[in-house]
């Protein structure tokens, strides 16, 4: 008897494909029926990507101009009122869903499970702690809602295009507070692949020296149509914006090829990038440890060897 | 203006967790434990708003076992003017911790509630949303960067897309990203110092928090291994291995 409510992300009015892959653990619950909430001032293109995704039973819409921004104090009420009537709320474990599913988990007085690696049965699920070190069967109460973020990296996205599912328009009386404000984002503008969906991920660490020596990274991603990432402290030395940061604290990938350039591989850096496909590890120190978990290592300078790389591409 | 800080206790980050053998759960006996990495961040950041005179009192905050005092003593030598230790031998999952909050929030009303965005035990990520939304108050998660001027924060936000810039009206909570600050090391002469400050020790049981837990752990369990791979000579051999598995 699970019905399970899905949060869809969306920005610049398209869906993200985070919402698909919380899609994939809803249907791993088995249940009646998979809904999915979009919130946003303009609804409708989102909702219409969100009725293809395969699994979904109706797409429910609430159109506000309060819900321009994914401001969480401002959604949590609504979703919380949606929630009733369902055994499951899912949301992405993205920024979005980690802002806000905590927020709704305390509106319904009910504990959250975050970052649902599988779904072991409808109230049983694994998830990382420690960093990844060590992974925990959590079993949720049965009587109430179980709120959960889906670590997108765990699940592949619900396939898109058979399903035409029914969108419904919803009319909510929640209150929303204007205590909270949305001024700006600031986003690099990048024709790259998205880091977050991307097969291919080429990322560059303190190794790599300085923001001018990024290009050699750049450069490499574009000649084989990768995504950028970098570490930590490549980030913090200001060699790249920090949405580019992979790792427990940043973002978990999962590309089918994860290159790591000047990385040393610090546990932090490698929760990032464990369910990739193949990792490749090209580093100046034989000893490093990200050469423990790469399935291709290649020892020596980074900055004679990206150009040979190139090279024998042609 | 008073502001309220999370101060948790964790496994230091250096340390490679192992789980037991029977899956009851991870090593912990005789580990190093530090202040939660965020933790820091958020004192740091307090003790910054307090020496800029936008605060008049900072205020660190634990709930943990009696032996958490020391701990607590690290946050009065790195420069907080008081403690509150919420004794409980009892683990507390993040609502309840929330919920504790609260109660001292009733208590002191403060301006500002400082937390980390995650403690880097259990990853949870949870604790300070979920105190925002008890408290009907706004929340600025992942923040890295804080402004307070005329009775609002405005917060830079680390978020997917890029940085987001947010305004919330005080009072607020805050969570800490890890490029908000560098916390201050901690001198000798302040640990003398922090002897004196105050420790408030409060019975858990006496804040009327109910404790019922609504998620049971039944096992713990090691990563998968990903096995090692091979060592390739050079660019040729890369390009040609991953050319044969389809990747280039
Ligand atoms: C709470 C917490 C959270 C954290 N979260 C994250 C996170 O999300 N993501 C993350 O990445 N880190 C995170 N860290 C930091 C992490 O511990 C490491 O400090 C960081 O990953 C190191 O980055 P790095 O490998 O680029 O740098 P280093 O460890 O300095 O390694 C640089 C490597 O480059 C190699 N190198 C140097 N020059 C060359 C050259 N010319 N050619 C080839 N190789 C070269 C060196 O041999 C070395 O192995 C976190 C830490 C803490 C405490
Ligand atoms: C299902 C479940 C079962 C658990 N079972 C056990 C168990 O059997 N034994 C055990 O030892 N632990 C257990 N824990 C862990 C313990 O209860 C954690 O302290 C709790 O989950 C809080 O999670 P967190 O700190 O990761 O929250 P987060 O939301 O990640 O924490 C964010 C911030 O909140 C503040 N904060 C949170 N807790 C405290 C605190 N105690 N003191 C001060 N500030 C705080 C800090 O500022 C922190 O940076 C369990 C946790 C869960 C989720």
């Amino acid at each position: 008897m699970s019905k399970i409510l899905v949060i869809a992300e969306h920005l610049g009015g398209k869906l993200n494909s985070s919402t698909a892959r919380a899609v994939s653990a809803a249907i791993a619950v088995k249940g009646d029926a998979i809904d999915v909430l979009v919130l946003a001032d303009n609804v409708d293109a989102i909702a219409v990507e969100a009725a293809k995704i395969d699994g979904v039973s109706r797409v429910l819409t609430v159109a506000r101009p309060e819900n321009a921004q994914p401001l969480a104090a401002v959604l949590a009420p609504q979703i919380a009122k949606v929630a009733a009537g369902y055994s499951h709320v899912f949301v992405p474990s993205t920024t979005f869903g980690k802002d806000v599913a905590p927020r709704v988990a305390a509106l319904l007085g009910v504990a959250q499970v975050s970052d649902v690696m599988s779904v072991e049965a409808a109230h049983t699920f694994k998830r990382p702690i420690y960093a990844g070190n060590a992974i925990i069967t959590v079993e949720a109460d049965a009587n109430h809602t179980v709120v959960a973020t889906i670590r997108s990296a765990s699940w592949a996205a619900a396939s898109n295009g058979a399903n035409s599912a029914p969108i419904e328009v919803l009319a909510i009386d929640a209150a929303l507070p204007t205590h909270t404000r949305y001024v700006e984002l600031k986003q690099g503008s990048s024709d790259r692949p998205d880091l977050q969906s991307a097969s291919k991920v080429v990322s560059g660490g303190r190794g790599v020296g300085s923001k001018e020596n990024f290009e050699i990274i750049y450069k490499f991603a574009d000649r084989i149509g990768a995504a950028v990432g970098a570490s930590r402290a490549a980030v913090d030395a200001g060699y790249v914006p920090s949405e580019m940061q992979v790792g427990q604290t940043g973002k978990i990938i999962a590309p089918e090829l994860y290159m790591a350039i000047g990385i040393s591989g610090a546990i932090q850096h490698l929760t990032g990038i464990k369910d990739a496909g193949t990792i490749v590890a090209i580093n100046k120190d034989g000893e490093a440890p990200i050469f423990e978990i790469a399935d291709f290592g290649l020892v020596g300078d980074l900055f004679k060897l990206i150009p040979e790389l190139e090279q024998v591409l042609g | 203006m008073k502001i309220l800080v999370g101060y948790k206790r964790v496994v230091d980050y250096n340390v490679r967790i192992q789980v037991k053998p029977d899956g009851s759960g991870v090593v912990t006996d005789g580990v190093k434990l530090s202040a939660n990495p965020f933790d820091d961040i958020a004192l740091e950041e307090a003790l910054r708003l307090r020496e800029k005179g936008v605060a008049t009192e900072v205020i660190v905050v634990g709930i943990g076992p009696a032996d958490l005092t020391a701990h607590l003593r690290n946050g009065l030598a790195m420069g907080a003017n008081r403690a509150i230790h919420v004794l409980t031998s009892e683990s507390v999952q993040p609502l309840t911790a929330a919920r504790v909050f609260l109660k001292l929030i009733e208590k002191e009303q403060p301006g500002l509630v400082i937390l980390g965005k995650q403690a880097i035990d259990d990853d949870a990520n949870q604790t300070g949303q979920m105190l925002a939304a008890l408290w009907d108050r706004p929340q600025a998660t992942f923040a890295s960067k804080v402004e307070i001027t005329d009775g609002k924060a405005t917060v830079t936000r680390e978020v997917d897309a890029g940085l987001e810039v947010i305004e919330a009206e005080l009072p607020a909570v805050i969570t800490t990203d890890l490029r908000l600050n560098e916390p201050r090391f901690i001198k000798l002469p302040d640990i003398m110092k922090a002897k004196s400050k105050p420790i408030d020790t409060i019975e858990f049981d006496s804040l009327g928090v109910a404790a019922h837990d609504h998620l049971k752990i039944t096992h713990y369990a090691a990563p998968a291994k990903r096995s090692k791979g091979v060592m390739v000579k050079d660019a040729a051999e890369l390009v040609a291995a991953l050319k044969q598995k389809g990747l280039l």
